[in-house]
């Protein structure tokens, strides 16, 4: 690193946010990621596309869909087709041939999705192969090593996630352990130029531990901005050091799981009161709609969620008032698009009734049309949140939604009223 | 509904079938195949990744069977079946079974459809004399069409099927279209061809696609030198490996695969990062290669479908479109010498 000589250079990771609009009244933010594959504009929905795929549809189709960010995992694509083969084929974006961004998950979320197979050390999480039953260990170093592989736009560090449910010292032990996890990751990041590691704030549902987790963060962040970048002492070394470990955004994990909603607000509002403003907030695994609106309100800019795309392949269609089960019989002979105000392709072409003929047929294309129109909305509904925004009429907007999805705003739930009410705005 | 023949050479017929559709200004090329679909969509397919497939058939073949159990919600729907399955600008043919998974035979009734010209449907199984009494007797009906059936079966009673079929069309009148159901393998299609036959299903991509194989043969009979040793030497090893290959059973299609196909479930092709077929225009071979399709296979994602049904669609009607040039540059005869030595 070369010596620096002003302070702006001593926060070394880069700034990838762009803040267009903030609103007056809550936290929402309006902004801009700059990636390598392009811009993203934010708040952000990023459909997730595990295995390199995004289920049945094209990355043509993705893209004419306006996504300009999907997800593949680290996990499934660690063990198919593997990272040797992905570098060969240009990483995951030369595999899978998609033009744009990628963010790839560290394989931490799988230590609780199956958990039965895994196994928690200081070293890594040993996992046995679902397919063949081989042992393999999920370490920082390797998890960055696959994501370097990948060739992810944004790469997440590996941390010990413990189930939202779990209370007790467990919680707490991996909390420490994630920031530890964190160092070893940043120290593993062959690529940081081309790729954004983003550090995960746990904590569990305890405002304690999540607080000594941002503090623990950011001191070190921190330290290096009191530090004379000029001192030619050994001090300096160690600002430089302090300097590597800033990362470029950040993401709220451990959340999304069982815990009560009453519960989950909170810890996001306590970790978006203290992270850095001018740093992407990435709320991992929210995606239900009224989630989405409410998070964006407490501050947060990125969000995914398997929900949109899995909803679908069960005959699920997402629509403002909440959802279709288009296989009921009440479809049967209703001629409406799912949506009339939806400018997806499915809506465009093809009725409630089709669609619940098709879905009782053995023909996927059922889902795939179901797909496209879920990911439609998500995208939409971010659009139109953003628009809101930037236009500073975020509260109204949120009112607006909020009685379109529970027939009147004093109908919304309690947790997200006081979410809500919490950082300003108020639904009566 | 006009059939008008530009050529006719050793019993292969060229031509156009024409004024079809609402206004009548719709042409078909024969010879040709219709769109196969399943409850009115292309398999695995949505408008969008359909509309990526080049030379799509201007027909699509609908399936009574699968639209019957809907008939009173296309009743009260009055729109029409086409705009009802999202096709409202294709011509659209409906036939009584699904080639893929047929009635037993004795079970087959009839149905009318008003506004629709009506296919002659000529049965008599294999019995010489059934067949020519169903041809003259339907010949002499104001139908607009015929529909060959019952001449599918197995490899052994090929010549037998293909004699009778022989002289089923030769009583049929020359100016009308001849459509066989059921068969649907480039061999027998070419063989389908040269005994008069006009239109096609095209559920053979369909069964490639099930089990997940590819379309790879060749149908340029015309192919620069260079190109027809790499293509040979390709081919050559890909039958060796076929003839090893035991029957493969797949849901619903429990068909052996053939040697005009590779099955991207092969450990081989893991790294293989060419195309599906090097040159083809599909949306698969210009944005994927067989490691991609390998992976989403063994991995059971639901896109391994929609991009192999797309690339063998546009294989197969590729297919189709070189075998109406070939018969317009007097060709036939290589393109078939080409397919026959592709076939197991």
């Amino acid at each position: 690193m070369a010596a620096a000589a002003s302070p702006s250079s001593m926060e070394s990771a880069p700034r990838i946010m762009r803040l267009v609009a903030e609103c007056s009244r809550s936290r929402a933010r309006a902004g801009e990621l700059r990636l390598p594959h392009g811009p993203v504009a934010t708040p952000v929905f990023m459909p997730v596309g595990t295995q390199a795929t995004m289920k049945g549809i094209t990355a043509e189709q993705l893209d004419a869909l306006g996504c300009r960010i999907c997800l593949g995992n680290t996990y499934h694509l660690g063990l198919r087709p593997g990272p040797e083969l992905i570098q060969k084929a240009h990483g995951l974006h030369g595999f899978m041939n998609w033009p744009h961004n990628l963010l790839t998950d560290s394989g931490g979320f799988q230590m609780v999705s199956l958990v039965s197979l895994s196994e928690v050390t200081e070293e890594g999480v040993r996992f046995r192969s679902p397919y063949d039953g081989e042992e393999t260990l999920l370490s920082p170093e390797r998890s960055v090593e696959i994501q370097n592989a990948l060739g992810s736009d944004i790469i997440m560090q590996l941390d010990d996630v413990v189930s939202s449910t779990v209370t007790g010292p467990r919680v707490e032990e991996a909390m420490f352990r994630s920031i530890r996890w964190l160092d070893r990751c940043i120290a593993a990041h062959r690529r940081p130029d081309q790729q954004n590691l983003f550090a995960i704030i746990q904590g569990g549902l305890d405002a304690h531990l999540r607080t000594t987790c941002l503090e623990a963060w950011l001191a070190k962040w921190c330290h290096v901005r009191t530090r004379d970048p000029r001192q030619q002492t050994p001090g300096r070394r160690e600002a430089e050091q302090m300097t590597k470990r800033d990362v470029p955004g950040f993401a709220i994990g451990g959340l999304s799981g069982g815990e009560s909603k009453n519960q989950f607000w909170r810890m996001v509002a306590l970790s978006t009161a203290r992270l850095p403003r001018d740093k992407p907030r990435y709320l991992m695994g929210v995606g239900y709609a009224t989630d989405l609106v409410v998070c964006v309100a407490l501050g947060c800019d990125m969000f995914d969620c398997v929900f949109p795309t899995r909803t679908a392949r069960f005959g699920s269609a997402l629509v403002p008032t909440g959802n279709l089960q288009l296989k009921k019989k009440q479809y049967e002979k209703d001629f409406r698009p799912i949506d009339p105000e939806c400018a997806c392709p499915t809506c465009q072409t093809h009725s409630r009734a089709f669609l619940h003929a098709l879905l009782h047929s053995d023909n996927t294309a059922a889902l795939h049309h179901l797909t496209v129109h879920n990911i439609a909305y998500q995208l939409q509904l971010m659009s139109a949140v953003r628009a809101s925004i930037v236009e500073k009429r975020f509260p109204d907007f949120v009112r607006q939604f909020m009685g379109t999805m529970y027939g009147d705003p004093t109908l919304c739930p309690t947790w997200a009223t006081e979410a809500l009410a919490s950082v300003g705005i108020t639904l009566a | 509904m006009k059939l008008s023949l530009t050529k006719v050479v050793n019993g292969c017929r060229l031509g156009k079938i024409k004024n079809l559709g609402k206004t009548g200004d719709r042409t078909i090329d024969v010879p040709g195949c219709l769109l196969y679909t399943k409850t009115g969509s292309a398999p695995h397919l949505t408008p969008h990744t359909l509309h990526n497939i080049h030379r799509v058939p201007a027909m699509a073949q609908l399936t009574l069977s699968s639209l019957a159990e809907h008939h009173e919600v296309l009743a009260e729907y009055k729109e029409g079946v086409g705009k009802f399955i999202g096709m409202p600008e294709s011509l659209l043919y409906c036939s009584l079974h699904d080639p893929v998974s047929p009635c037993p035979a004795g079970y087959v009734t009839n149905k009318a459809l008003q506004r629709s010209t009506i296919i002659g449907v000529i049965e008599g199984g294999d019995v010489m004399e059934e067949r020519l009494r169903s041809a003259r007797e339907t010949a002499k009906r104001p139908v607009g069409g015929f529909l060959l059936d019952g001449f599918q079966g197995d490899p052994m009673t090929l010549e037998t099927r293909l004699h009778l079929l022989s002289s089923v069309t030769a009583e049929l009148p020359e100016d009308k279209p001849r459509l066989i159901c059921s068969v649907s393998r480039p061999d027998e299609v070419l063989e389908c061809i040269e005994r008069g036959v006009d239109l096609f299903e095209s559920f053979f991509p369909y069964q490639v696609t099930e089990r997940g194989c590819a379309l790879t043969f060749s149908f340029d009979y015309q192919p620069n030198p260079e190109e027809t040793l790499l293509q040979q030497n390709g081919t050559q090893e890909e039958i060796k490996y076929v003839h090893q290959t035991k029957k493969i059973k797949t849901t619903g299609c429990n068909q052996e695969m053939t040697s005009f196909e590779i099955n991207l479930k092969e450990k081989k092709y893991q790294g293989d990062f060419e195309p599906l077929v090097r040159g083809c225009s599909c949306y698969c071979c210009q944005n994927h290669t067989r490691a991609y399709i390998h992976h989403l296979l063994v991995t059971n994602e639901l896109l391994a479908g929609v991009l192999l049904m797309m690339h063998n669609f546009e294989h197969y009607f590729g297919f189709f479109h070189s075998i109406r040039e070939a018969l317009k540059n007097d060709r036939l005869a290589q393109l078939k010498e080409l397919i026959r030595r592709q076939a197991s």
